[in-house]
């Protein structure tokens, strides 16, 4: 299908991300990349991948909305909303039922309720510290001497979580050199890097119908989603690309207020 | 910030003349100073000829600022945990340093005015006998104050006179320090002109039930000076009479503090000092306008009667919000929001005060799910900026006027 084409751009604390959605909604492009020191730039350039993907939307892209922590530096937006709205409306768009979305972001992670008409109801952030987000577990990555793609298959290959009790990533860093120290296989310790950050985030909230999560560590089938069907008692829903919902989001919301529906 | 009111320059002018009038009875051998805890026995004290200083006031203006981050390290150095009341670290750390917010007010003041008595009521919290007691030891004079009861259900009898009884006991040992007896006269025309003055400061918050609102909690933050700093004082009653004409005129004038209106919040907690201006901008942007507050409400003591003083005080001091339990506040706050028609409440969880942070045992939820308020908890701090973070701020206020804006 043709354009008119809609855009969304979440440049967000360690990746930014684009979605293309052409005018019956279906997606006509995705593009990553890591946020870096310029948001302004990475904007630009996403929307360039964009561009080269989807080359029929050139010229024809009527709305673009930005979000996420950048969202003020996309210059060639037309609005901006927060990341909080765009995740809402990405995951009522795909899941269409009362639900709780939980977006385990770089910086961050929310928690966001949903009603059965899609209204959101209340959302919540992690406080002041980087437990329970995207942060936590880069940095114990680099505590583990590993990527955090490396943390996820050091964790995949983990018998049984050893359980580290601390709310502060400093003193995370520390349990860690003791378990090192203990000599606790490194795949263990790195299996309750993930069961730490899930304990974080189920208690931030009384997790109310179905469960989706989101953010990039939201791989399906990943560590993080399992620990978390562990922790919650059953299944949770998690979106064809959990990196880009935010974007997508966006995307939904311009072509919204295109059609004048918001 | 939203549209300034005309009165502002007024009100400036007077919180100037009440530090000068401290700075000169803490110079004058004949003058006494008297430091009083914001919601204590303030009456009682101009009742006795003192000239007296809020050090919270001292404070929130070290806060607002932005001196305040910067001073507490000072008292954190002398053994007073990061996790106190800013408020006290940061008058604390600025008095070690030889630092005064009054000097930005009028260059001639050097030094907060020496206290001859410290007078609290800890209806608000600990931390203001503590620091009371500090300076006690400092300046070597007596701390004295009211023992009143804290998470209060229902305000009986009983509590009212127990409170009653400790603020009589007060007059003796403040008689002596004034050096003249307490004139039963003076006190019931000093409490007669307190309760004006609240009257009129009531009514000055009601006009935030107007739609649109003439004016905002950032306003209130700013213009309930006078009703701590002056409270019992005719020059206060006189000011709050020109404020409220000024925001009957606009309410009549259908004159909007934010233009164009289209959500409206309710603050519960207390402000975020040294981003009053910020956030004020952020929401005005936002076109939402935060039309009441718990905050500015706690210097409404309505029922202060001349003919009973001392149990009218009590009363005052025992209904007060701050010192009730959260099943009253729970009810307060949903009356709150339906008297003001806000579309949600915005709860400021204020590390270093759990004491005036109403969200920390289910408020929200229950608020939600009992009267369908929805509310957003911000994580920040009166005065210690380094618990502050202008992003998680930012996004928390715009995501929820998002959120009411939809609801709406
Ligand atoms: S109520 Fe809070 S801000 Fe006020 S003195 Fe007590 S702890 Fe400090």
């Amino acid at each position: 299908m043709g354009g008119p084409f809609f855009s969304g751009i979440d440049v967000g604390s360690s990746y930014a991300k684009a979605v293309l959605l052409d005018a019956s909604g279906a997606v006509a492009a995705e593009a990553v990349r890591k946020t870096g020191v310029d948001f302004a730039a990475v904007a630009e350039a996403l929307r360039v991948d964009l561009l080269e993907a989807a080359p029929q939307a050139r010229g024809q892209v009527a709305r673009t909305l930005a979000t996420g922590y950048g969202r003020g530096n996309v210059t060639f937006a037309d609005e901006a909303v927060t990341e909080i709205t765009c995740q809402a409306a990405a995951c009522w768009h795909l899941f269409r039922r009362a639900l709780t979305a939980i977006d385990v972001g770089g910086q961050d992670t929310k928690v966001i309720t949903l009603d059965g008409e899609g209204r959101r109801t209340s959302f919540l952030m992690n406080r002041r510290c980087a437990s329970g987000t995207g942060a936590f577990l880069e940095e114990m990555a680099a505590r583990l001497d590993t990527t955090p793609e490396g943390l996820e298959t050091l964790a995949a290959a983990g018998r049984e979580a050893v359980p580290l009790s601390s709310f502060c990533t400093v003193f995370a860093r520390g349990e860690l050199l003791s378990l090192i120290r203990a000599g606790r296989a490194v795949q263990d310790i790195a299996l309750g890097v993930y069961e730490a950050v899930v304990r974080r985030i189920v208690e931030m909230a009384r997790l109310q119908g179905d469960v989706v999560l989101t953010g990039g560590a939201a791989i399906p089938g990943g560590v993080l989603v399992r620990r978390f069907e562990a922790a919650v008692g059953h299944p949770v829903l998690v979106p064809p690309h959990p990196q880009t919902t935010g974007a997508l989001g966006a995307a939904l919301l311009a072509m919204r207020a295109r059609e004048g529906q918001r | 910030m939203s549209r300034r009111l005309e009165s502002a320059s007024g009100m400036q002018a007077l919180m100037a003349d009440s530090f000068r009038e401290c700075d000169a009875a803490a110079r004058d051998p004949a003058g006494r100073v008297a430091w009083c805890s914001s919601v204590g026995p303030v009456e009682l004290l101009r009742a006795l000829g003192f000239a007296v200083f809020f050090p919270e006031n001292h404070a929130a203006m070290l806060g607002a600022s932005r001196l305040a981050t910067d001073l507490i390290p000072t008292a954190t150095a002398e053994g007073y945990s990061p996790d106190v009341c800013s408020y006290m670290t940061s008058d604390i750390g600025a008095w070690r340093r030889g630092v005064t917010a009054l000097s930005r007010v009028d260059p001639s003041i050097a030094r907060v005015p020496r206290p001859d008595v410290l007078v609290y009521d800890t209806n608000q919290c600990r931390d203001v006998l503590d620091w009371f007691s500090f300076y006690g030891r400092q300046y070597g004079v007596p701390v004295i104050g009211v023992a009143a009861p804290r998470g209060v259900g229902v305000v009986t009898g009983e509590l009212v006179a127990a409170v009653a009884a400790q603020i009589r006991a007060l007059v003796p040992p403040l008689e002596a320090i004034a050096g003249r007896r307490m004139d039963p006269d003076v006190l019931a025309r000093v409490v007669a002109v307190s309760r004006d003055t609240s009257v009129l400061w009531r009514k000055v918050l009601s006009c935030g039930e107007a739609r649109p609102s003439p004016l905002t909690f950032f306003d209130g933050c700013v213009h309930m000076g006078p009703a701590v700093v002056l409270r019992g004082d005719e020059r206060a009653k006189a000011y709050y009479e020109g404020l409220l004409a000024e925001l009957e005129g606009r309410v009549a004038a259908g004159e909007a503090a934010v233009d164009g209106e289209r959500v409206r919040l309710y603050w519960e907690g207390m402000p975020i000092w040294g981003r009053l201006r910020q956030v004020s901008e952020l929401l005005a942007g936002l076109r939402a306008s935060v039309v009441g507050s718990t905050y500015c409400s706690s210097w409404v003591f309505d029922g202060l009667d001349p003919d009973a003083p001392f149990d009218s005080m009590a009363r005052a001091a025992v209904e007060l919000f701050i010192s009730r339990s959260d099943a009253v506040k729970e009810g307060i706050l949903a009356a709150e929001a339906r008297r003001y028609g806000v579309h949600g409440i915005v709860f400021h969880d204020a590390k270093t005060c759990p004491n005036n942070s109403n969200c920390r045992y289910g408020m929200p939820g229950r608020l939600l799910r009992g009267a369908g308020v929805p509310s957003v908890v911000l994580h920040s701090d009166l005065n210690d900026l380094r618990l502050h973070a202008d992003e998680g701020v930012r996004l928390a206020l715009e995501a929820f006027v998002e959120q009411c804006a939809e609801a709406s």
